[in-house]
C-alpha cells in the first residue's frame, strides 16, 4: 500500500469488508397498459467486481447515468440484482433473512445528495436522528436515547438544541450534518456516501468533508464515496473506481490514477476538470471529448466507449475488453492500454 | 468607455422577514468583447446582480432601489419597458442553468429560433429559417434540420444548453449573460459547453458575465473575476491577481476550501467556518466579519470600501496590505 495516501487520509487494512463479483442490475422497460411486456432492459449495472477494505473510502466516478447510484443501492439491499453477488465480511447479502438481514442493515448506511428531500419534514430533528435508534432497539430508553441525540448532534458540529428544530429551519449544510448524525446513530461499519457534498457550496462542503474524515477515523468507518466531482474524490478516497455505461472501466490507488489515467475516458475525465488557477488552466491544451454517454438500453457494441474514445481501434466495437491489471493495483478495461 | 458600466447598483426584496439587502450597492464595468465573472457562494446575489441588468426581478417583493446601468450610450434603469424588451434578446443575450425554464415546452426549436429573430430584426420566414439553421450548425447540433422541428423535452440537458446559446446569439448581441450555465451537467458536458462558449464570443466579439460558484470555470474561462459575499463585490481584479495574489480573507477562503484534481492530498482542507450572514441583518460593518480570522476592532466600525491594492485590483477589508505584507503566514 502507498504510504502516502494512507498516512493522509487514514489507515486502512488488508481485510477485504466487501466483495462485489459480477454485478448486474437490469431494469425492465415495459410497454402497454393491461398487458405490461417487457421490451428491453436498461443495463444500469452490466457486470462489476470490487473489493472495499475495512477502513478505507473506495470512490466511485463518472457522469450521470453510469450506474453509481444503483451500484451503491444493491449494495444497501434497495434492489434485488438481476445477477452476480455481494458479500459483507464473506456472507452473501442476499441469502440473509430475519434478524440476521436486519442486523446488517444496520451497520450498512447511507448519506444522500439532497438534504432537503431525504428528511421527513414532520418530524423534528430529534426524532429523525433518534427514531431509528429505536427502531433497531440500540437505545430503548427514551432519556438515554435524548442523550445520545443530542451527543451525535455534538459530534457533528450542530448545536445539541437543534434536536427540538424541524428540517426547514436549517441551512443545507446543517441539513446535511443531520442526514449524516442519523445515519451515525446506527453506529454502522459501512456507510454508502451518494454524492453527500455535491449540493454543498464550497465553504460549507469543506466543513462537512472534514467531518466525514475525522468520523471516518474516530469510528473507524468504511466508505464507498459516490461523487461526480473528481476534486472532491481525489481528497477524500484511498482508491477510485471508474464507471462508465454500467461498466467498470478503470481501478487503482487515488494518485495513481490521478496522476497516471490510463484508460482514455478516464483521461477524458480529468481534462475536463476546470482547475482553480487561471495559469495552469491557460497552458492545459483543452482536450474536450467529443459526444455524450448513450442509452444504456442499447449500449454500443465491444467497448462501449468506443464511440467516443480518441484511441479507437478496428477491434473496439466488436471484442469487450477485459478487466485486467496492468500493473499491481491497477486495472483498466482497454485493450490499447 | 465601456460596453456595460455598472454603478452602485442596489436591489432589495421586502419580505415579512424584513427588507434583504440582497445586491447592496456594486459597481463594476464590462468591456467590448471581455469575459467577466462574478463568482460567491449560494445567496450572494449573483443571480439577482444578472436579473437586476435586464430589469427582471420581481416586483413586489423585489425592487431595485438605487444605482446606474450604463449600457450603449443609455442608462437601462430609465427606459421603458417595450424598450427594455427591446434591448433583452436583441443587444443582451440571456443564459440561464436550467434551459427548461427559459425554453417553451409547446413550441419547437425551430419556432423559439425563428421568433426571435422575426421580432426583434424583423426577418422574414424564409430568412429566419434559413437563420436558424446557421445557428443550430454555429452551436454544434448535428442534423439541424430534424432538430429544428424537435421540442425542448427530445434534447438532452447539453443539446438543450446549446440551444439556449443559439437563442442567445441569435439576434448578434453585444453583451451575454450566463447565469451558472452549466452548473446541471455533467463535468464533460460542462467542458463542451464552455468552449463552445468562448470559442463563439471570441469570434464574434461578443462579452460575456458568467455567474458561478465554481472557481475552476472562473480560472479556465474568465479575463476579469468579481468575488461576490453578502450582497456586495469583495474583490476584483484579473483571475491571475485574484486567484496567485488574493487580498480578501473571504477570497483566501474560498481557495483554501476547494481540493485539487492535479495535486496530490498534502493536508486536510482549511475552511472558513460558519454560513454567509442573514441579509435581513446587515449592521454596516464588514459582513465577514463574524467569519474571518483576521478580524479586529475597526472591522466593527465601518463596511470597508473596496481599496486598490495592485494596478485594477481592488478588495474590500481593512487589513488587505498586511495580507499582501504576508499576514497569512503570521495569523
Ligand atoms: N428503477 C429504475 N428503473 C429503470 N431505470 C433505472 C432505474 N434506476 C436507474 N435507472 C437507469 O439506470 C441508469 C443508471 O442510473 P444511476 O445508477 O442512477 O446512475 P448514476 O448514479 O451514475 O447517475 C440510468 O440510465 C438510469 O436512468
Ligand atoms: N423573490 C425573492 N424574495 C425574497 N428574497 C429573495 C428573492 N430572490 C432572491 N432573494 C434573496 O436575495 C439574495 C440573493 O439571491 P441570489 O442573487 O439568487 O443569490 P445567488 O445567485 O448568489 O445564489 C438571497 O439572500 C435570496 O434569498
Ligand atoms: S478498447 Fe478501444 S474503444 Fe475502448 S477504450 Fe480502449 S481503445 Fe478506446
Ligand atoms: S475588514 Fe476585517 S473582518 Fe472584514 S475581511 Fe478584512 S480583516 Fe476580516
Ligand atoms: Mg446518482
Ligand atoms: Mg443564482
Amino acid at each position: 500500500m502507498n504510504d502516502i495516501a494512507t498516512s493522509h487520509r487514514g489507515t486502512v487494512s488488508d481485510d477485504v469488508l466487501i466483495s462485489v463479483d459480477g454485478l448486474k442490475m437490469h431494469f425492465p422497460v415495459t410497454e402497454g397498459v393491461v398487458l405490461r411486456r417487457v421490451v428491453a432492459h436498461v443495463k444500469a449495472v452490466d457486470g462489476i467486481n470490487f473489493e472495499i477494505r475495512r477502513g478505507e473510502t473506495l470512490g466511485l466516478v463518472g457522469e450521470s447515468g453510469c450506474g453509481k447510484t444503483t451500484t451503491g443501492r444493491c449494495i444497501l439491499q434497495l434492489e434485488r440484482p438481476t445477477a452476480g453477488s455481494i458479500l459483507f465480511e464473506g456472507r452473501e447479502l442476499s441469502g440473509l433473512k430475519g434478524d440476521e438481514l436486519r442486523a446488517i442493515r444496520r451497520r450498512i448506511q447511507v448519506i444522500f445528495q439532497d438534504p432537503y428531500s431525504s428528511l421527513n419534514p414532520r418530524l423534528k430533528i430529534g426524532e429523525i436522528i433518534g427514531e431509528p435508534i429505536r427502531v433497531h432497539g440500540l437505545i430503548p430508553d427514551k432519556a438515554k436515547r435524548d442523550q445520545r441525540v443530542r451527543e451525535l448532534l455534538a459530534v457533528c458540529g450542530l448545536n445539541p438544541a437543534f434536536a427540538d428544530r424541524y428540517p426547514h429551519e436549517m441551512s443545507g449544510g446543517q441539513r446535511q450534518r443531520v442526514g449524516i448524525a442519523r445515519a451515525l446513530g446506527l453506529e454502522p461499519d459501512f456507510i454508502v456516501c451518494d454524492e453527500a457534498v455535491s449540493a454543498l457550496d464550497v465553504s460549507i462542503q469543506a466543513q462537512v468533508i472534514n467531518l466525514l474524515e475525522d468520523l471516518r477515523d474516530e469510528f473507524d468507518l468504511t466508505y464507498l464515496f459516490i461523487s461526480h466531482d473528481l476534486s472532491v474524490v481525489r481528497h477524500i478516497c484511498h482508491r477510485v473506481a471508474v464507471m462508465y455505461l454500467g461498466k467498470m472501466v478503470e481501478l487503482a490507488e487515488t494518485d495513481e490514477l490521478f496522476d497516471n489515467p490510463k484508460h482514455p475516458y478516464t483521461r477524458a475525465l480529468l481534462e475536463a476538470v476546470p482547475i482553480p488557477d487561471p495559469v495552469i488552466e491557460q497552458a492545459r491544451a483543452h482536450q474536450i471529448i467529443k459526444g455524450e454517454i448513450p442509452s444504456p438500453i442499447n449500449p454500443p457494441s465491444g467497448c462501449v466507449f468506443h464511440p467516443r474514445c480518441d484511441i479507437v481501434v478496428e477491434g473496439c466495437p466488436k471484442a469487450v475488453p477485459a478487466f485486467r491489471e496492468v500493473k499491481p493495483g491497477h486495472w483498466v478495461a482497454c485493450t490499447e492500454v | 468607455m465601456a460596453l456595460l458600466e455598472i454603478d452602485e447598483l442596489k436591489t432589495q426584496f421586502f419580505t415579512s422577514a424584513g427588507t434583504v439587502l440582497a445586491v447592496d450597492g456594486i459597481s463594476y464595468t464590462v468591456e467590448e468583447g471581455e469575459t467577466v465573472a462574478v463568482v460567491g457562494e449560494s445567496g450572494c446575489g449573483k443571480s439577482v446582480s444578472a436579473l437586476s441588468i435586464l430589469r427582471l426581478v420581481a416586483d413586489p417583493p423585489g425592487r431595485i432601489v438605487g444605482g446606474r446601468i450604463g449600457f450603449m450610450g443609455r442608462n437601462l434603469l430609465e427606459l421603458s419597458d417595450r424598450e427594455i424588451r427591446e434591448v433583452r434578446g436583441r443587444h443582451i443575450g440571456i443564459i440561464f442553468q436550467e434551459p427548461m425554464t427559459s425554453l417553451n415546452p409547446v413550441l419547437s426549436i425551430g419556432t423559439q429560433l425563428t421568433e426571435t429573430v422575426v421580432h426583434h430584426l424583423g426577418y422574414s420566414e424564409q430568412k429566419a429559417a434559413s437563420r436558424a439553421l446557421e445557428l443550430m450548425e454555429m452551436v454544434g447540433i448535428s442534423d439541424p434540420p430534424r432538430r429544428l422541428e424537435q421540442y425542448p423535452h427530445h434534447l438532452s440537458g447539453g443539446m438543450r444548453q446549446r440551444v439556449m446559446i443559439a437563442m442567445a446569439l441569435a439576434c448578434e448581441p453585444k453583451l451575454i449573460i450566463a447565469d451558472e450555465p452549466t452548473t446541471a451537467l455533467d463535468v464533460t458536458i460542462q467542458a463542451q459547453i464552455l468552449e463552445l462558449m468562448k470559442n463563439l464570443t471570441r469570434e464574434l466579439g461578443v462579452a460575456m458575465i458568467i455567474i458561478t460558484h465554481n472557481l475552476g470555470v472562473v480560472a479556465r474561462y474568465a479575463d476579469r473575476v468579481n468575488v461576490m459575499y453578502a450582497g456586495k463585490i469583495i474583490e476584483t481584479g484579473t483571475a491571475e491577481d485574484v486567484y496567485h495574489r488574493p487580498r480578501h480573507p473571504y477570497t483566501l477562503a474560498l481557495l483554501n476550501s476547494v481540493p485539487r484534481v492535479d495535486q496530490q492530498r498534502s493536508a486536510k482542507l482549511d475552511p472558513v467556518e460558519g454560513q454567509p450572514p442573514d441579509l435581513t441583518r446587515l449592521d454596516g460593518s464588514c459582513s465577514f466579519r463574524p467569519r474571518c480570522r483576521f478580524a479586529q476592532e475597526e472591522c466593527a466600525q465601518a463596511f470597508p470600501e473596496l481599496a486598490y491594492v495592485g494596478d485594477g485590483h481592488r478588495a474590500a477589508c481593512f487589513r488587505s496590505q498586511e495580507i499582501a505584507a504576508g499576514l497569512e503566514q503570521v495569523a
